[in-house]
């Protein structure tokens, strides 16, 4: 008995005198880095889209793009102990109903200037509007709509993600290379699917593919998967799909998750789908492993056992920058942020084989597309022979001479 | 053959001249050899100078990249990054005879100027991993930024820089006491670090960035910057990765990637002289000991370009396996 409690006795102060050595240790490491430590405090804002896939493997993961911006703000970190630079992230999951002004406002009060946003446009617009007076400098990580980039463009506001443009515009240089370049286009009958659809219609227009016909895929209603749907799709969609004139490739844009990734292989004529299902544009596919994006891969899935979606490839980017003009400026200076981002001098290396920088007439990141199939990627746009004068990026999207954006201080 | 190892750690003209006589007494000087990473094909082509061709093809493990003799050119390791491990080839059998515990993903990795020591860039631990090389054990690591790459040691191996691509920076860290004494920032994604052979000069090469900047050793100050412009190109091809110094520090060498040129820059005034067209991505280099010949590794287009060093032109091109990534080059 005695002996059970000498032991006892001795391992509580070894305990006692682990913790203490521990404490001091920490201490001393927090009193080094509270030297003149820069701290850097990221808020990520977003609102619940609860968003239905056909696909199961597809369903975005609950922390979907907040665990990019967590990611990048360890590696920022990282980076931070060697330059005396500490970084934070504050998650803000805005509920049904809750203002974005609100949160602004709350971010504000916890000393917070830098927002990555994954939010609708209209409440990033209203986000944008309440950061103004305080010099808040927002990330669009998630809304892909062109007017955010064009008319409804703001100065305090940065859009990693890719516009719709800019992804239709990859996927239609690809299709035209390809000689492809008969479209059948059918379009879903919610709005973001008609934005979609403009984009890819546009894009036809810019690089010569003709849309031999457009079909509407109305939204009946009632669930994406159920027990043996299996057996209606196979008879619907090669109905759906009959009596189209000749054409090369089927083009979907059904944003909604309604139909298209029941096309593959049950098309009445046997063509290629591409757009919303088939052959998808984005920003990031988890089987990416070009230019060191395996490095990426791998580090995301050891830290958060999930693949990694276009949402937190683009909400890590968000943070990467700021962790680039901050380790650069040695400064959280919204404006000075900002000033960097827009310069020259920004080179930033997010795992697309060439720099990435910001165009300064809408401040879109400019990024190259790449067109996977859900299990490889099988190009990267823009297309050898798709020329520009300043840079091959910005045949994706809305160049300068056609921009409608007015940027505003 | 120790001697030459001693000739190049002494660094002693008397002991070169003793040991070009002896070369000269014995007979012609052998061929070099060259041994090239092939990252896809998982294999190390084996290239014979004086024939400029490949004579055999070495099976090793998953996606080898960095690639180096030991200083008596007994064995060529490699590392295979998706096995974890940077494996030993013996260049007598050309068969693979060890695993050093590299720590996960190697990719690049220097050896002490003695030869003693490994220190291995461990990409997906932000960590640098110190072996034995003699107990073929590990003996520690040191932490470092997000993503290392590029390793350079000074000619004294007092001092070992690792480059780290996503926190941009070139840590300089004391080989004695394995700790980081200082931080240097440059562009984005630095790949590749080296010394000039006097030990005035670091050059680190920005892929995503680039640029090359060259560094105060001493002073750990970026002094000035390399840019590169080809007329017709557009600037986002322009990846500088490898970088050669001949010995005299006179002239360097800069691997372009995409580019498919080799920027040879004055590496006194630090202005660049020359654009050289070689194969598809080009990626590592690595001169023949007596700097007549720089071999390239391009990636894309399977092959190993042969620069003549003298005249600046490119002479040959040799076929390799897929992908090929690193070169190193026998001293003999």
């Amino acid at each position: 008995m005695n002996k059970i409690k000498g032991d006892l006795a001795g391992s509580t102060a070894l305990i006692r005198f682990a913790v203490l050595v521990l404490v001091i240790v920490l201490g001393l490491d927090l009193a080094a880095r509270a030297q003149d430590t820069l701290d850097i405090k990221i808020g990520y804002l977003r609102r619940a889209q609860h968003q239905e896939t056909i696909s199961l493997v597809q369903m975005p993961p609950p922390d979907n793009g907040l665990a990019g911006a967590q990611m990048a703000t360890k590696d920022n970190d990282t980076t931070g102990r060697f330059l005396n630079q500490r970084y934070s992230l504050v998650d803000l999951h805005l509920k049904a109903g809750d203002d974005p002004a609100t949160a602004v406002a709350e971010l504000a009060r916890q000393g917070i200037s830098l927002i990555v946003a994954d939010l609708p446009a209209d409440d990033l617009l209203k986000a944008a509007e309440a950061g103004k007076a305080g010099r808040i400098l927002f990330f669009n990580a998630a809304a892909t709509d062109d007017r955010l980039r064009q008319k409804d463009c703001r100065a305090n506001v940065i859009h990693t993600a890719p516009s719709r443009a800019m992804l239709a515009d990859g996927l239609a240089q690809y299709l035209v290379w390809k000689r492809w370049v008969r479209w059948f286009l059918v379009v879903g009958s919610h709005e973001r699917d008609k934005l979609f659809a403009a984009a890819l219609i546009r894009a036809a227009n810019r690089f010569g593919a003709k849309i031999v016909q457009e079909r509407e895929f109305k939204d009946t209603g009632g669930a994406r998967r159920t027990d043996s749907g299996v057996v209606q799709v196979q008879q619907q969609m090669p109905v759906f799909t009959q009596e189209a004139p000749s054409y090369d490739v089927l083009v979907a844009a059904d944003e909604s998750e309604v139909f298209a990734n029941n096309l593959p292989y049950r098309t009445w004529d046997p063509r290629p789908v591409a757009g919303s299902a088939g052959l998808v544009p984005t920003s990031w596919d988890a089987s990416n492993s070009l230019w060191g994006g395996i490095q990426m891969q791998d580090r995301f899935i050891a830290q958060f056992k999930r693949l990694m979606t276009p949402l937190d490839m683009q909400a890590w980017t968000a943070v990467r920058m700021i962790g680039e003009a901050a380790s650069r400026q040695n400064s959280a200076d919204p404006n000075k942020i900002l000033d960097f981002l827009k310069g020259p001098e920004l080179a930033l290396g997010a795992f697309k084989g060439q720099k990435l920088t910001l165009r300064d007439w809408d401040l879109q990141l400019r990024q190259p597309i790449l067109l996977a199939d859900g299990r490889t990627i099988v190009s990267v746009s823009p297309q050898q022979g798709f020329l520009h004068q300043f840079s091959e990026l910005d045949t994706l999207g809305y160049d300068r001479p056609e921009t409608q954006c007015k940027l505003q201080k | 053959m120790n001697l030459f190892w001693t000739v190049r750690t002494n660094n002693h003209r008397a002991s070169v001249l003793t040991f070009g006589i002896i070369i000269c007494l014995i007979g012609p000087a052998k061929a070099f050899t060259a041994y090239v990473s092939n990252e896809k094909s998982n294999t190390v082509s084996v290239i014979d100078i004086d024939r400029m061709e490949t004579i055999k093809t070495i099976k090793v493990g998953q996606r080898p990249r960095g690639i180096e003799l030991t200083k008596d050119d007994r064995y060529c390791l490699v590392a295979v990054g998706d096995d974890d491990t940077i494996q030993v080839i013996d260049t007598k059998s050309g068969e693979v005879i060890a695993n050093l515990p590299s720590g996960p993903d190697p990719e690049l990795f220097i050896l002490s100027p003695n030869g003693k020591i490994l220190y291995v860039a461990n990409e997906n631990d932000n960590t640098v991993t110190i072996i034995d090389m003699e107990r073929r054990a590990r003996l520690g690591e040191v932490q470092v930024g997000v993503e290392p790459e590029g390793m350079g040691i000074s000619p004294d191996g007092k001092i070992l820089v690792n480059t780290s691509e996503t926190t941009n920076m070139a840590h300089f860290i004391d080989t004695d006491a394995r700790k980081i004494i200082a931080n240097v920032l440059v562009d984005s994604r630095p790949r590749f670090a080296a010394f000039k052979s006097d030990g005035s000069e670091l050059w680190v090469s920005s892929e995503v960035g680039g640029t090359v900047s060259i560094i105060d050793p001493v002073r750990h100050q970026v002094t000035k910057k390399i840019n590169f412009a080809i007329p017709g190109l557009r600037s986002e091809a322009i990846q500088p990765v490898g970088i050669n110094i001949t010995k005299d520090g006179k002239t360097g060498f800069v691997a372009l990637g995409p580019a498919n040129r080799v920027a040879v820059i004055d590496a006194t005034t630090h202005e660049v002289k020359k654009y050289l067209l070689v194969g598809q991505r080009v990626w590592h280099m690595s001169f023949t000991p007596d700097e007549k010949y720089l071999l390239t590794t391009n990636g894309l287009s399977n092959d190993v370009s042969v620069i003549d060093v003298a005249s600046l032109k490119v002479i040959k091109s040799i076929q390799v396996g897929e992908l090929p990534w690193g070169v190193t080059i026998t001293k003999q």
